[in-house]
């Protein structure tokens, strides 16, 4: 065979794969990246964020469930009906759920759930969800009834976490290697440090899904991230680790990116049972050193949104209260000499791995030491910051992005790691809790975000930005981040 | 005098200059961040250009000289300090319990890849520029004690030596002062390749996160910062790590030029 028919041969040859290549493009499956590997697959008994966004809506649903919008719809349960006091939750159950494993989805599987969430011994991250619930009732197979202890106009917020999804009796025991819920993709399996793959459903109660099968990848770093998305080797990547990186995309037509916001809400936590930020004058002038725009500018390239207390933004009941600490290095030091540390002090600044952390943590370091405060910066990883900082408190100040979706309540919390001891703010907590009237309710969360604002409990930076980049023929992701979530159902490819 | 010991010297005074200036000057404050600034190519106003947060590179690579230099040497120091007297001692009784404990912990320190080890170190100490020093210097000793005992040992059965035990020396007394002056110059040579691998490692481990902590400049954290920024300002990873190959290069032309220029019997020995 002569030298121009091995070529012929070999461009036959490449002319059918790319023939095939092209039928499969008629696509139906996805490869999704995220930084992060999930420990485990059990999206009720860890706060791992991880967990929600392989499995939300995808594999597990609840009675509710967030929209892309963050509007909160129906799920598993078809209606309800509340009683006049707002203590007592009546769910119609959707008919003929099954879940992968093809036992049937009823009234005893929610009550099994709140029971499960609600338990002594419940391993819950999230317990607060569900602390007024006092009962749950079985009335007929599809028709439940929760009394709640006293009203709680987020109830049925509450229910739409990942914490708070359905899940069966029969298969709770391997829950966390095999999980298995009732939503419109089963689990496949799972690669240990590379990807964990999802199946469409056939037996789906809702509408069936556009994608036939999604591969989760996991890249912790971003240089790989952003060589892995230049080669196309996946099609989205959740949250891109490396906002640099992002006018790059936007120049590419092969890409889109979708800048959204999310619910982190970026703060400089402070040890407020730490002396010396004990006195209110120190955190106020912590408060007035920070220069918030040049962190997001250095940070994160421009991507976020300054805050001044710890809500998002893009919520309703959101008031901006940046003028309240804004930068001024001339008030803060004058607050340090009332203080009676006109020579400044040391202290410790914990900065876990994402960038804002790391980046965003020097940028504080230098604009503290300007004022005179000295913070000796000690990376760590997050198995390390759990452990010292958030579950032991043996830190003076540290950077961390609280991605729960209104999580204003846990200034309620005297033991949460910041140590915020105030028992205005913990009524305060108390009346909103208690209160179902949305305009009362939309005027205390502006009273409780003025209360953590003027106390300078932390130094607010910045609502963390949900940095979306796909291949350009994929439509249906969601842009904001409501909760950590990445809806399967609605992902489909143009064309 | 070779033309490797002169452009070694060059290039190795060019990094030490670089490094003692900046105890006193620098054209902008090397921790000063002007975030408006950030990402400029070399231009008139800065040299070298500005990172991520709009530092002047041409006063952080100055620093970073500082910091890489100081590791190093300090490295270097614990490897001669340590290392040639357990060389000589070893060298000085040769064949007993002693020389076999010596050479056999320098064989387990040497079983092991060094900057893996050294990762260890800093992970479980810390990170920061001590531990790393200190991690840099465990791994200089046995090969200062190695090479010193190897050269002391042929100089034991020399007819100088000979005659100064004649005369009633003993050991430490004939090792302080015959043999140690006799294998200074290859202790000197040693010195310099040991430095410029100490100046590698330091960069290896800054890479990692492991050596010097911000707001401190190194070299190896210059260029991991970089990473994701190469395809857009590639001066952030140029400037860096052209820094450590002027140095690594310097240093060792230096170290090859010095055995040269210093004892050309060693060269004939080796080859």
């Amino acid at each position: 065979m002569g030298m121009q028919s091995v070529r012929s041969l070999a461009s036959a040859l490449a002319l059918g794969a790319s023939l095939l290549a092209s039928q499969a493009l008629a696509k139906s499956d996805i490869t999704i990246a995220m930084q992060l590997e999930p420990p485990h697959l059990d999206p009720t008994s860890a706060a791992a964020q991880a967990i929600d966004s392989v499995v939300y809506t995808n594999i597990f649903e609840g009675l509710t469930r967030f929209m892309g919008d963050g509007s909160v719809v129906p799920g598993l349960a078809e209606s309800w009906e509340i009683s006049d006091d707002g203590t007592e939750y009546t769910f119609k159950l959707r008919d003929g759920v099954t879940f992968h494993d093809g036992s049937t989805m009823d009234a005893e599987d929610v009550k099994f759930s709140l029971d499960r969430a609600t338990a002594e011994d419940s391993a819950n991250a999230q317990k607060a969800l569900f602390a007024g619930i006092e009962s749950v009732e079985v009335v007929d197979p599809l028709t439940v009834k929760v009394t709640l202890s006293e009203p709680n106009g987020n109830f049925l917020f509450n229910l739409a976490w990942g914490d708070a999804v359905i899940v069966a009796p029969e298969s709770i025991e391997n829950i966390k290697t095999n999980p298995v819920g009732t939503g419109a993709f089963t689990f496949g399996n799972w690669v240990q440090g590379d990807s964990i793959t999802l199946n469409r459903n056939p037996d789906y109660w809702g509408d069936q899904p556009a994608l036939e099968t999604a591969t989760f990848k996991f890249i912790s770093d971003p240089t790989a991230a952003f060589a892995a998305m230049m080669a196309e080797d996946i099609d989205v990547f959740d949250n891109f680790p490396a906002p640099e990186n992002l006018p790059q995309f936007e120049a590419d037509p092969r890409f889109q990116v979708l800048v959204g916001s999310t619910e982190g809400e970026t703060i400089l936590s402070t040890n407020n049972k730490q002396p010396p930020f004990d006195d209110i004058r120190v955190r106020q002038a912590l408060a007035h050193a920070i220069d918030r725009q040049a962190i997001v500018d250095g940070a994160m390239f421009g991507y976020g949104t300054p805050i001044g207390t710890h809500f998002a933004p893009h919520h309703p009941a959101y008031v901006d209260l940046t003028g309240n600490s804004a930068h001024d290095p001339e008030k803060a030091r004058a607050l340090l000499a009332e203080a009676g540390f006109a020579d400044g002090f040391e202290t410790t600044l914990h900065l876990p791995p994402p960038s804002y952390a790391r980046r965003g943590g020097e940028i504080i370091a230098a604009q503290l030491a300007d004022v005179g405060i000295t913070a000796e910066i000690i990376n760590v990883e997050w198995a390390q910051w759990l452990e010292s900082v958030f579950k032991g408190k043996e830190f003076g100040l540290t950077i961390v992005s609280h991605t729960e979706p209104m999580d204003i309540g846990i200034y309620a919390r005297p033991e949460y790691y910041f140590q915020y001891d105030s028992t205005d703010f913990q009524a305060l907590m108390g009346t909103l809790n208690a209160t179902t009237d949305p305009g009362e309710r939309t005027r205390l969360l502006g009273e409780a975000q003025r209360l953590i604002s003027n106390d300078y409990v932390n130094g607010y930076l910045f609502q963390l930005a949900k940095l979306g980049v796909a291949k350009a023929g994929v439509q249906g992701l969601w842009e904001n981040a409501p909760t950590a979530a990445i809806d399967l159902t609605a992902i489909s490819w143009s064309e | 005098m070779s033309r490797n010991l002169i452009l070694g010297t060059f290039l190795s005074s060019l990094v030490l200059l670089a490094a003692l200036l900046s105890f006193v000057w620098t054209p902008y404050d090397y921790a000063a961040l002007n975030i408006p600034d950030k990402l400029r190519p070399p231009n008139a106003q800065h040299w070298f250009g500005t990172d991520h947060f709009g530092r002047d590179m041409f006063s952080m690579i100055m620093v970073g000289a500082r910091t890489s230099i100081a590791v190093a040497l300090v490295a270097v120091g614990i490897g001669v300090g340590f290392g040639v007297p357990l060389g000589l001692t070893a060298a000085a009784r040769k064949g007993s319990w002693w020389d076999e404990v010596i050479m056999r912990g320098n064989d387990l320190v040497f079983a092991f890849p060094s900057l893996v080890i050294a990762i260890l170190i800093t992970a479980v100490f810390g990170a920061g520029a001590i531990n790393a020093i200190i991690a840099i210097g465990i791994f200089n000793i046995p090969v200062f004690a190695r090479i010193t005992r190897g050269a002391a040992l042929s100089l034991w059965e020399r007819e100088f030596i000979l005659a100064a035990r004649v005369s009633g020396k003993g050991a430490a007394r004939i090792s302080t002062e015959h043999i140690l002056p006799n294998v200074a110059n290859l202790l000197i040579v040693q010195g310099t390749i040991q430095f410029s691998l100490g100046i590698l490692a330091e960069a290896g481990l800054s890479y990692v996160g492991l050596g010097a902590q911000p707001p401190t400049p190194s070299w190896g954290r210059m260029l991991a910062d970089a990473q994701t920024m190469v395809s857009f300002a590639p001066h952030l990873a140029l400037i860096p790590g052209l820094a450590i190959i002027v140095t690594v290069l310097g240093l060792n032309l230096l170290g090859d030029g010095l055995r040269d220029w210093l004892d050309p019997r060693i060269r004939v020995a080796r080859t």
